[in-house]
């Protein structure tokens, strides 16, 4: 048992060449969290014999010869929100704990595990995933490998905090608002964000229909690509879900970017950002020779209208828990979901014709450019319970300002890769942001980067 | 003294069978400012008539 930090491709490679067995792998993941997680707080579950029995069925199919999957005996985890089979699907909530145990695998894992990998557990999260800062009033809060007394980011805190301290090279998380890219950026991982309706979420607790998304963290594209191939197609369980059939990437990840034209994002995503972030975009736009600036219209109207839809959806969907179990809450989520409730009608309307006016707009930007840069929040990781920044000279509210960059994005569906800068002595995340279906070259591009060395994850001092 | 949004929620609450406490008013006002001011935004934006909504329900 190796007590190094493998990635997936590595753990895999090795399981298929018999050189590390999957249960040795597992052992490992289960070890590393045993060691470390009484500080990150990322995991709520650990399925140590769930995962033990799946890696030594993969090590026996292995024996006999049988076919290996690209992401054999990878150790993974999955947001709280995914049902994995046996657990009650808390989604981070005191209510949810109350359901019975889920009876069937959510389609993702399902797919992982069809790949090799091994569910190793269920992480911490924003309480019924409305939230960007990964504390949570019935869990506590996860941690930031990076510096344990700040956010680890939300509302897939847990994810964040559990690949960004090696714990598993791989877990899936939950992207409405920015919940994917907010704590990739925190703990200094790579998050992907795919097309809304690419990867499946059935068996997942839902949010904000129109706005959730699935997908995974890492610590290299390459694994990011590997978790993502695995969980691609069609799935007729999530009425969302794209009938378009795998495109995988990561036999494409060595494409040459040249010829790709990458732009700035500027207006809305040039506001409000600390020093830290505008380094972060200008280190990345300078190695792939970016210079244009492109205006998003409206932008901030899109995350106007974005927060609307949340909170009127989130607010429709938890109505009657909102009826009969208010103090059962986190007081700060029941308060927004109630006057989510209270939103007049033609105001969600309006948000989604707008919508569709504002999805007009990036389509004809993506005629002339293939990449958007944008960083992936305004500031690096708050500590946590941290109320306010202050941003040249005005005091703000950090919960309401860390998703702003992100919510323009996720509100029309479009892919992006969240890749970290590794700034000291915290990291920070950029944007890659392509047209909808081109996960391809988001994906690319953050591999072109993390090959010139502009960005990184490595494993935090002291894990 | 009542802020002018109490009576909308006070409303509100009473339609939707929404139970409010006392203590979690100014909260939930204080939110619904942030909605009301953010939905405005969007209320402000004109559209042509015809325009569909993002979601597009198919037969």
């Amino acid at each position: 048992m190796s007590a190094k930090p493998e990635t997936a491709s590595e753990i895999a490679s090795a399981v298929a060449g018999r050189k590390m067995s999957a249960l040795a792998a597992t052992e490992a993941a289960l070890a590393r969290i045993e060691r470390h997680d009484n500080i990150l707080n990322s995991f709520t579950d650990v399925t140590a014999e769930r995962a033990r029995a799946k890696a030594r069925a993969i090590d026996a199919d292995i024996a006999a010869g049988g076919k290996v999957g690209p992401l054999a005996g990878v150790p993974f985890a999955v947001k709280n929100l995914f049902d994995v089979a046996g657990l009650s699907t808390r989604a981070g909530s005191k209510i949810n704990r109350d359901l019975a145990p889920a009876r069937r695998d959510a389609t993702l894992i399902e797919r992982m595990e069809a790949a090799g990998a091994v569910l190793v557990g269920a992480l911490n999260m924003g309480e019924y995933a409305y939230d960007f800062t990964g504390e949570n009033i019935h869990d506590g809060p996860s941690r930031n490998p990076h510096d344990t007394t700040r956010m680890s980011g939300g509302s897939s805190g847990g994810s964040g905090s559990a690949v960004g301290g090696a714990l598993v090279p791989i877990a899936l998380g939950s992207d409405t608002n920015g919940s994917i890219r907010v704590p990739s950026s925190f703990c200094g991982i790579f998050g992907l964000k795919p097309t809304y309706g690419r990867l499946s979420r059935a068996r997942s607790f839902p949010f904000v229909a129109s706005l959730d998304h699935l997908g995974p963290f890492a610590r290299s594209v390459a694994d990011l690509a590997l978790a993502y191939d695995a969980m691609q197609g069609p799935d007729a369980d999530d009425g969302a879900c794209t009938t378009r059939g795998p495109e995988p990437v990561a036999p494409l990840l060595d494409v040459s970017i040249s010829g790709l034209r990458v732009a700035i994002a500027g207006g809305h995503f040039q506001k409000n950002v600390f020093p830290e972030a505008v380094e972060a975009v200008s280190r990345v736009a300078k190695a792939l020779g970016a210079t244009q600036v492109v205006d998003v219209p409206e932008a901030s109207r899109a995350r106007a209208a974005a927060y609307v839809i949340t909170t009127t959806e989130g607010a429709s969907l938890h109505l009657d828990r909102l009826r009969k179990r208010p103090n059962d809450f986190d007081p700060a989520v029941r308060d927004r979901l109630i006057a989510g409730a209270m939103v007049p009608a033609p105001l969600v309307d309006r948000a989604q014709k707008f919508r569709r006016w504002y999805r007009a707009q990036l389509a004809e930007i993506f005629r002339s450019v293939d990449v958007l840069l944008a960083p992936a929040t305004p500031c690096t990781a708050p500590k946590l319970g941290q109320v306010n920044f202050n941003l040249d000279g005005v005091e703000l509210p950090v919960r309401a300002n860390i998703g702003i960059h992100t919510q323009p994005i996720s509100f029309i569906g479009l892919p992006v890769v969240a890749v970290p800068v590794p700034l000291e002595p915290l990291p920070i995340g950029v944007q890659i942001i392509c047209a909808p279906w081109r996960e391809d070259i988001a994906l690319r591009v953050a591999h072109a980067l993390e090959r010139m060395g502009v960005v990184a994850a490595p494993v935090p001092r002291g894990f | 003294m009542a802020e002018p949004l109490d009576d909308y929620i006070d409303a509100v609450s009473k339609a939707l069978a929404l139970p409010i406490e006392e203590a979690w008013r100014p909260a939930v006002r204080a939110n619904l400012e942030v909605s009301l001011r953010l939905g405005r935004l969007v209320d402000e934006f004109a559209l042509p008539d015809e325009t569909e909504p993002a979601p597009i329900f198919t037969a």
